[in-house]
Formats: C-alpha cells, structure tokens, sequence
C-alpha cells in the first residue's frame, strides 16, 4: 500500500517537474540558435513528446497488428490472405458481420431520433436541466454494470413462476407469458435487446450535443416564421431539422464507431451466445482465448479499415463547421 | 491569461495521476518477483488467481488461513473467470501470478512444454503425495511423468439429485438407464416434469449441457470413445455421437420449462425447482459440487436431497466415473510459493474445504465430510478404477467454446441435431490443427 502511495507521489510532483524541465531545456536549447528559426522550431519541439508517444503506443502497434494479420496463429511464419480469407468465408464471422450491420443502423437511428426527441421536448419544460441530467446519467456508468443491470432487466423465470426480471414482471401483470429476450433468436430480437441497453446509455450524449445546438439557433428565425403563420410542427419541420443537420451528423457518426466497437455490452450480456455475436468480441475470442494471433489481427485491420473513413467524414464536418464560425 | 498557468498545472497533475495508476497498475504482478531473492520465506507474499469467487473463495481462503498463521506470509488471492484468457496471455508476456488455477490437463501441458509452469517433483514430497492421492488424479497431473500439477479439490461429475420427499431412490437406485426413465416418471408425482435443465453460465453458457453429452458417451460407448472424442480422433458425426446427443435431446424435451428455460436458467440454480411446492421436477443432473450452490446449500443432505450415480446404458461400462478437479500450478518457483504448494496437498488443508462442504478431496486421508452423502461421493472418486477427466475441458479452446456454444443453440431449438454435429465437425478440423 504504502509502496503504492509512494509511487503515485512521485508521478504527481515528478512528472509535471519533467516536463517542465523539458520546456526549459528546449527553452537553452533554443538560445544558441538564430532569432528567425526561434519561432519555427519551437512549437516542433513543444510537441515532439506528444508525437513521440503517440508513436510509440499508437502507429507502432497499428504497424505491427497489420503485420501480425499476415502471419499465423503463432506468428511464426507468413501465410497471405489466409486469415482475411477465413474471416470472408467464416459462418460464425459473417454473422457476427451481420450483427454489426444492425448495431450500426439501430443504435444509430435510436441514439440520434430518441436523443433529438428530448432535446426538443426538455427545451420546453421548466425543470430542464433535472430532466437533461437523468437522462444523462447512465452514460456514467460502466458498460459492464450497464449490461449486469440489464441482465435483470430481461430476467427469464419459466412460465408459473414468480418472474424476477422487471420486463418479465411488466408481461406478466398484464397476464401475457414470460419472454426469454435474450435467448430469441428469431429476427435477432436477442442482439435489438442488447441494442436497446447500448442506446440507453448513449441517448443522453446524443440529447446533450442536439440540445446544445438547438439553444445555438437564432430564436428571431422561429419568431419570424410563426409570425408569418407557420404551424409548431412547420417551424420544426423546414427551420429547427435543416439547421440542426450538422450535428446530427456528428451524432450519428460518433455512434457508428461506437456500434462498430461494441464489446462490453455483448461480452458480459451474452457471451456472443445465440448469434449475438460482434466482431470486437470475435477479435477477442479469436486472440485471448483460442491464442489465433494471425486471425484476431486480421479482425482488428478490418475494423480500423471500416472505422477510418467515418472518422475522416467526421473530422471533415467538424473542420467545415469551424470554417462556418 | 492569467488562468493559463492554472490550466497547464491542471494538465500536469491529471498526466501524472494516470501515470501513477499505470504505474501502480503493472507493478502487482511482479511484486511479488522480489521474494524469491530472500532466504527466510517470512512475511512474503503469494499471489494466486483462481476461478473461486463468493462461497468458493472463502472456502479457499480458509484452506490457506493456517498456513498464513504459521508462516507469516500472505496469500494475495483474485478470483477472475477470465482465467484462461489472463493465462494465455501472461505466457508469451510473462506476466503471471505465482500460483494459478490450470483449465485443465491439455493447458496443463501446454504451458510445461512453454516453461512456464514449474516442475513440483523437488517442491512436494512426492512418496507422500502419491500414497495419499487418488492415482487416476495423480495421471492426470503429470506431464511425461513429471508432476506439474497438484488437485486443490475433486468433483464427481455423474451425479443424479433428487427430492426424498417425493420418492426416495436410496434403498434402490436404478441400475439402467432404461429404469431410470421408466421409474423416474411412474414416482413424478405432482412434479412439473421428469428433468430440471439450467446451462445458462454467461459466456461459459451450454459447459452443464456438455457434461451431460460426455456423462451419455461415456456409460454409453465406454472410456475409449470418450478418450478418442476429446483428443479430436473421432468424427462428430460418428454414431455413438449421434446417439449421445438424441439422449441428451429425450431430457430436454422432458426438462422443467423445456429448452427455452434451460438455456435462460443459470447452472447453479437450475436444481432449485426440486424444493419447490409442488415441486418443478424430479430429477437432476450435476457434479457434486451442486450442494454448495443453489438452494442446496440451505437444505440438509440425506433429507432434502440426495443422489444416486448415473446409470448405466450398458452393463460394461457401469462403474465408469467422470471425474473433474480444480488443477493447481506453480509459475514462480519462490520459497513462499513451494510452501504453500506442499501445505494445499496435504490432508490437513484439504481437510478444511472438505469439511465446508462443496468439495471432495483427492487425498484420501481427508475425510471430514459434512454428511453421507459426500463421504460416498468422495470414495467414488479415491476408489474408482476407471476415471476419465471432463472432455470439453480437455479439448483445445476453439473446439470447447464451439461445444458450449452449439449446445446452447441446440437446447434453445434453433439447430437440428445433424447441423450442430455437422458444425462442430467442421470447427474439429479447424481446432486440433494448431
């Protein structure tokens, strides 16, 4: 414990005197070179110890993951194409490819359309910022207890039983049977359960940012337009929707790579049992549990090859909306 | 600007502080490194993971309270069931507990032939050991005739539970499977159905659905099939196969809430239907350990419960035992660790799990059981000739997982019997081929 203590005092007082005296350092270094460069070279040396990290714990496991995907399982000798071929012909692949697909348009349309509801709605109401903060809330907890909470949630107790799981509870008062929702497999209804938990958690970022915009537009615009006759409906629909497009695209972006990274939820939920499974926890089935380095690997470029065009767009908007201002 | 310098320091403690916790974060495992440079194996730590939470793990950390008290040395246990995950990753890494529990004999192997797992022929005293241990475990726990692994305690997997209440089988439990199926439903009585079925164990879901294959296969086609079967010598589709899972198939469709609630009930409160008024079912399948979970650990052994051993489909293989253990080992060779090594063996400290209930021990000094039941239970296991160990758990972990997860698709009725064995056959050629 006290070792602990120790160590953690040392990082709090000794880091930040490391990187001052970096900024020094640089500061002597500078002093022997001539004015004009000065101003130049210092901003390369301010962040040379960002780039290097991110060297050293981003682009250089990204180097060798791409490597590792070419390799087999050991990583021991080359084999081609022969983990992306095992992963495009692969049936329990494809579907966990699948799931992704309906990850992305779900969670998506759930986080952007209930998100985008509240925050019309809550712009209304006296008590806003009670209501905007328990909506909020579950986005503070972790993922893991998320999906524990939820187990209860759609607990399944057999027909006759007293039914422990709230939704199950719900049913029965209403005198309809108890539905396994985790185990139908049918229409997916297990991996939409598994949706449902991932856009609770999320709604609330997605009412925050829509919110935020929506306190950004003109309220003259609005008045104008009742004042010209324009039902409420009418004011939402041509004005408040178009000028708020922008960031419901950022919204919408932000939860495609969350619905393409979803792990947590499935890994504690299900286990990837009964077709609900994803490919993050495919990549991690295949490389911490068989030891399929060569194949993890290779769901891991896959992943980062879907991820990275979104994230290009989502950058591109953001960097137009900066322009705008 | 004045707020700048604030906002910089800000930075730098935030920085510093996740530091520290990295920090921190990767310097428990190897702490313990340290102590096998001092002589006097005094006030050192151990650490140990291991499967073990809740019930079990205080039972473990009873078993090791002794030795702590006499040594002065800590035992630094986390319970995680994630173990196979944490392992396969610490062996290339290094990263390691000194001592862990091994998924079974297969990994067992694995990480002796990687170095990591220390030999125990010098650490135990072996004439001991072997005199006292069950010689089928003590096989188990060898590689080419080196010890690497100790049992810390001993399942017997073949049990069937039933309520006495609602008709006692002990004066005559039935010999056949044939009079198992014939008896169990003329004394059903009030009870909902004939079989309670729950193999729900999250992302282990479908392991209870897989003892059942194995416990069929094996008093169905003997202890050579079964041996082939794990070890990936014998097709899926081969007939004795076949016939093990359309068995398997007659218990679902006569399981407490059918194959929707069995593969939704979680394994350790999948007997609980067997106390309740009336009753939900009659019969249950599942390892000993079943009395320290559930509603079994409120009830009394002899009168609330009890059991009779798998019966046999053929008289040839009838006293054929499935066994499963929690195996041990050893992957720094400290003075600590060879210490509390040596002590877990003995029948003092298997004595005291023992005697908690839950477990049987593989020493057959250690007798304190809580009740009759487990006392006979215990000699099935020192005294059976013909011991096999758990087959998922032998199979690679590709082969396993597949198991587990096509039982679960095939009790829930989403897959026909032919696809799941057609499936898993595929997923055999894949597995073994590492």
């Amino acid at each position: 414990m006290s070792d602990k203590l120790i160590t953690a005092l040392v990082a709090v007082v000794g880091v930040p005197l490391v990187m001052i005296g970096y900024i020094w350092a640089t500061e002597q270094v500078l002093r022997i070179v001539p004015g004009r460069f000065k101003s130049r070279i210092r901003p390369w040396l301010w962040v040379a110890p960002a780039i290097g990290l991110l060297g050293l714990f981003l682009v250089y496991p990204t180097i060798g993951t791409v490597f590792r995907s070419f390799r087999d399982s050991k990583n021991e000798s080359f084999v081609g194409l022969d983990n992306y071929a095992w992963f495009f012909g692969d049936q329990g692949a494809q579907s966990a490819l699948m799931n992704n697909v309906l990850w992305l348009v779900l969670l998506t349309l759930f986080v952007v359309g209930v998100g985008l509801l509240f925050a019309v709605l809550v712009d209304r109401v006296r008590y806003e910022s009670a209501a905007k903060s328990v909506i909020f809330m579950p986005l503070a907890i972790s993922m893991v207890a998320a999906g524990v909470i939820w187990l209860y949630m759609y607990q399944y107790r057999p027909p006759g039983a007293v039914q422990t799981g709230t939704l199950n509870a719900v049913l029965g008062a209403f005198g309809t049977g108890p539905v396994p929702w985790l185990q139908v497999e049918d229409f997916r209804l297990n991996t939409i359960m598994l949706i449902i938990v991932m856009g609770w958690m999320w709604t609330g970022f997605g009412m925050v940012i829509i919110s935020a915009a929506l306190k950004g537009i003109n309220p003259e615009l609005l008045e104008a337009a009742r004042v010209d006759g324009a039902t409420e409906w009418q004011v939402f629909r041509r004005i408040v929707f178009p000028l708020l497009t922008p960031t419901l695209a950022v919204v919408a972006t932000t939860m495609i790579i969350t619905a393409l990274k979803a792990f947590d939820i499935v890994y504690t939920m299900t286990g990837g049992q009964l077709n609900t499974e994803v490919i993050a926890n495919l990549m991690y089935k295949q490389m911490f549990s068989f030891g399929q380095y060569g194949r993890g690997s290779a769901i891991a470029v896959i992943l980062l090859a879907a991820i990275v065009p979104i994230m290009l767009i989502n950058v591109g908007r953001f960097r137009a909306q900066e322009a705008v201002r | 600007m004045s707020r700048k310098p604030f906002r910089l320091f800000a930075g730098l403690v935030a920085t510093a502080m996740v530091l520290a916790a990295c920090q921190s974060a990767s310097e428990s495992p190897t702490g313990s490194e340290q102590a096998s440079s001092s002589a006097a194996p005094t006030g050192q730590e151990v650490t140990v993971i291991g499967t073990w939470t809740g019930d079990e793990q205080d039972s473990f950390l009873a078993m090791v309270a002794p030795w702590e008290a006499e040594t002065g040395n800590t035992v630094k246990y986390q319970g995680t069931r994630a173990i196979n995950d944490i392992l396969a990753a610490g062996i290339p890494t290094g990263v390691l507990p000194d001592l862990a529990g091994l998924p079974g004999p297969g990994q067992m192997a694995e990480y002796a032939a990687a170095g990591a797992l220390k030999p125990l022929d010098d650490v135990l005293d072996i004439a001991t050991y072997e005199s006292e241990t069950s010689p089928a475990l003590v096989a188990l726990s060898k590689v080419d005739s080196t010890t690497y692994g100790i049992f810390i305690k001993a399942a017997v997997k073949g049990l069937i539970w039933y309520n006495p209440n609602l008709h006692d089988y002990s004066s005559a439990p039935p010999a056949t499977w044939d009079d198992l199926m014939t008896e169990g439903a003329a004394n059903q009585g009030n009870a909902e159905a004939l079989w309670c079925l729950g193999i729900e164990s999250g992302d282990a879901s479908g392991w209870p659905a897989t003892d059942w294959i194995e416990e069929i296969l094996l008093h169905q086609a003997g202890p050579d099939v079964y041996n082939q079967w794990w070890a990936g010598d014998l097709a899926w589709t081969d007939p004795a196969i076949q016939s093990a899972f359309e068995t398997y198939m007659d218990v679902v469709n006569n399981a407490y809430g059918g194959g929707t609630n069995a593969v939704a009930t979680k394994f350790d409160v999948a007997g609980d239907p067997l106390f309740a008024d009336p009753p939900g079912c009659a019969l249950f399948h599942q390892a000993s350990f079943i009395t320290g979970l559930g509603a079994f650990t409120d009830k009394t052994a002899g009168t609330d419960y009890n059991a009779f051993p798998f019966p046999a489909f053929n008289d040839q293989y009838a006293t054929a035992v499935e066994g499963a253990g929690d195996l041990f080992g050893m992957f720094h060779d400290t003075e600590a660790a060879k210490s509390l090594m040596k002590y877990l063996v003995t029948a003092e400290a298997q004595d005291i799990w023992v005697q908690r209930g839950g477990a049987l021990s593989p020493n057959k000094n250690a007798t304190s059981y809580p009740d009759d039941i487990s006392g006979l239970m215990g000699g099935m296991l020192t005294g059976a000739d013909s011991l096999v160990f758990d087959a998922s758990d032998q199979m690679p972990t590709a082969m396993n997982a597949a198991f587990w997860q096509h039982m679960v698709s095939l009790t829930a009725g989403h897959e026909t019997i032919e696809q799941a064995l057609s499936i898993l056959d595929q997923v055999r050629g894949d597995a073994y081929a590492q």
